[in-house]
């Protein structure tokens, strides 16, 4: 995974609370193979209407918004469904940074695990920075070492769990790390037949 | 009890947390073994991860596939349905096959719904830890176990590992004392608690939930319950184990029998929290505060006692959740002010992870007994035993009598996978999980209900309390 250090990029406001899964991908589009993209399915009933025309009112569809990296939105982001696709849906379009004031906790775990940055800032901060793409900001600069946001004359600092911070900034995936306490894991599983025998299934058929 | 080197006892979450932990770093997170993973349809992204290493299943023991989201519900002729939708249920066999897997496929007489499979078959257990690639997983909780929804990666690093990195979230209890008044159920209490907190109230907690309310709730109706506590924002939602929980576990095929079963039984009853327990947040309820609930817009927090009216965006401080307000109420295609029950609806459905359990489809045909449904609905039981137990209580008669379709068991009209879907601009009364925007299909509009509710909803048209539809309950089954 790439590690993310620094991102300065054009941001893009979606002034919503509570955008679900469900609006980030819509389910119908879980069936596709990941290696055509999920890009075009990102918040596809909010971007286009019935007959697959852009809704202009979107802001993802602003042209000036073209090619944005950063989103920011209001509280309660990617919650729902535990479906990674919601973040592939972003990644693949080009999001690598989310903004918001609080975020479904599946969706966030989801998003560090693919190098997205679930960036949370106070709901004040959050207002004052939609304020400002409002007014005309365009990019914003995200730094994760110091856990700032630069946009529209406005420095804000956010948060991010230390864990998740340390994961994007070296860009690990856990995978590695784990084969890496193999002994320990052989060595719990094998104490745990005595210790609760009654764990295992009983029927295997 | 206290445990040695901790200022104050323990709760219920901690202790199951504590007996899993592996390894603990020193910034907090630990590798925590899991006891269960159950795979859908949806697990195909983590398996390409599994075959890009070239990497196996660590244990196929403990994992399980279950057909569930993608299928088909008035057939089980996969020759005869999409094929996009085929290929999922098939890629779950192949890779099922290919790894080992005990696979609950559709001609198995115990499929389901995961979250109703589980539990039926004695998968579920006090005490141990589970997850599954889908956020409804809290359901599994109602045993005392901790069970989470997790996504594609971390379904990978579980198949390859049979472990996974968490931090402990901080703990809420969330107590309700009292006795409910006839008629209010699991779904009611749900409802209302995400109401009060928010959809993101719990977000970073694990829920305990206690109280006299709770205690006397069913196995059914504490896992509609703990299955809600994501539509809060928890993590995972739990219930100590009691003698319901012993009894419930006695006899299912998977669970431990004769003397196995009395020692998991005694384990699993030890497994409370102590009464000096500290937890980060509480919150406190009286069961006879608690109405019938109806959500009237796009998240399940927009719920109110369905005695209400619709609420007005304008009497709303906070300005971005009276924005949030009237886009839901222009969604919903609603009034401020309206009384709930004016709403009418164009179909109902009975089902899901959340409400298609035995008891589920007894309290809706205790509403619907010797009446017609004035629109159209589907009934899904749950799992196809549940199918089996209420054909032999005669409950598929009640439902078809009344005019409603009785199908197979699969995640169905919930989420839209299988092509059962709310058309657009329909008004579904649904005993589901989730009114997200298009969530039963482009367009469609879903009030979240109770299996009566629902049942009422059908029988009138419109939205209506079910205590006014009241009448003798069906096969020794009650309402609540």
């Amino acid at each position: 995974m790439k590690p993310f250090k620094t991102l300065d990029a054009i941001t893009c406001p979606l002034p919503q609370s509570n955008v679900d899964t469900d609006q980030l991908i819509p389910a119908r589009f879980m069936k596709r193979s990941r290696a055509d993209g999920y890009g075009g399915f990102l918040l596809h009933d909010l971007r286009f209407d019935e007959t697959g025309a852009q809704k202009p009112d979107c802001p993802l569809n602003d042209p000036e918004r073209q090619g944005a990296q950063i989103l920011v939105s209001r509280r309660n982001f990617g919650s729902g469904s535990s479906r990674e696709a919601a973040v592939y849906a972003l990644v693949d379009y080009g999001i690598n940074c989310v903004v918001a004031p609080s975020f479904g906790d599946i969706f966030a775990s989801n998003a560090v695990n693919n190098g997205l940055l679930p960036a949370t800032v106070s709901e004040d901060d959050c207002e004052a920075l939609l304020a400002g793409l409002a007014d005309g900001a365009q990019t914003a600069t995200v730094d994760l070492e110091a856990q700032t946001i630069r946009a529209a004359n406005l420095v804000l600092p956010f948060t991010v769990d230390p864990v998740w911070r340390t994961k994007l900034l070296n860009g690990w995936d856990d995978i590695d790390l784990t084969r890496s306490h193999a002994a320990a894991i052989s060595a719990f599983a094998e104490a745990d037949r005595t210790r609760r025998p009654w764990m295992q299934p009983r029927k295997t058929g | 009890m206290t445990v040695a080197g901790t200022e104050s006892g323990r709760t219920l979450f901690d202790k199951v947390f504590d007996a899993h932990v592996i390894v603990k770093r020193e910034d907090g997170q630990c590798l925590l073994w899991i006891d269960r993973h159950f795979l859908h349809e949806g697990s195909f992204h983590a398996f390409n991860k599994l075959k890009e290493r070239d990497a196996e299943v660590a244990r196929p023991d403990l994992t399980f596939g279950i057909e569930d989201h993608y299928v088909p519900t008035r057939t089980r002729d996969l020759s005869v349905i999409d094929p996009a939708i085929r290929g999922m249920i098939e890629q779950l066999r192949g890779n099922s096959q290919r790894h080992g897997l005990r696979l609950f496929d559709l001609d198995d007489p115990g499929q389901g719904i995961v979250h109703v499979v589980g539990p039926e078959q004695g998968l579920t257990l006090p005490g141990l830890t589970m997850v599954c690639g889908d956020s409804h997983t809290a359901t599994h909780g109602a045993f005392g176990a901790i069970a989470f929804g997790i996504g594609a990666s971390e379904v990978a690093h579980v198949l390859m590992t049979q472990t996974l990195w968490q931090k402990k979230p901080k703990r809420m209890r969330i107590t309700v004392e009292g006795a409910l008044a006839p008629g209010v159920s699991a779904k009611d209490i749900a409802l209302s608690i995400i109401a009060r907190i928010g959809a993101d109230g719990a977000a970073g907690h694990a829920i305990e939930y206690a109280g006299s309310a709770i205690r006397s709730l069913s196995m059914e109706g504490r896992l509609t319950l703990c299955n809600l506590s994501i539509e809060a924002g928890g993590r995972c939602g739990m219930v100590a184990p009691d003698q319901t929980t012993v009894d419930y576990l006695r006899g299912r095929p998977f669970a431990p029998e004769g003397t196995l079963f009395d020692k998991g039984a005694a384990d699993w009853l030890a497994l409370q929290s102590d009464a000096d327990a500290v937890f980060d947040r509480e919150m406190h309820l009286d069961a006879a505060d608690i109405a019938p609930s109806v959500t009237w817009g796009i998240t399940p927090e927009d719920a109110s006692p369905i005695t209400a009216k619709v609420p007005d965006p304008e009497n709303f401080e906070d300005p971005a959740r009276a924005q949030q307000v009237r886009d839901a109420l222009e969604y919903m295609d609603i009034r401020p002010g309206q009384c709930l029950s004016d709403i009418r609806i164009d179909r109902v459905f009975i089902g899901s992870c959340t409400n298609s359990r035995i008891e589920d489809l007894r309290a809706a045909a205790s509403i619907l007994k010797g009446r017609k449904a004035s629109v159209p609905g589907l009934v899904s039981p749950g799992s196809m035993q549940v199918k089996r137990q209420a054909e032999a209580e005669g409950l598929d008669r009640i439902f078809l009598d009344a005019g409603l379709e009785w199908v197979d068991a699969g995640c169905s009209m919930c989420v839209g996978m299988n092509g059962d879907l709310v058309p657009p601009g329909e008004r579904c009364a649904s005993t589901t999980n989730r009114n997200f925007r298009g969530r039963q299909g482009p367009g469609s509009r879903t009030h979240l209900m109770s299996p009566a509710m629902v049942a009422a909803a059908a029988v009138t048209g419109h939205l209506t309390d079910m205590r006014e539809l009241m009448q003798a309950p069906v096969a020794g089954g009650n309402i609540g």
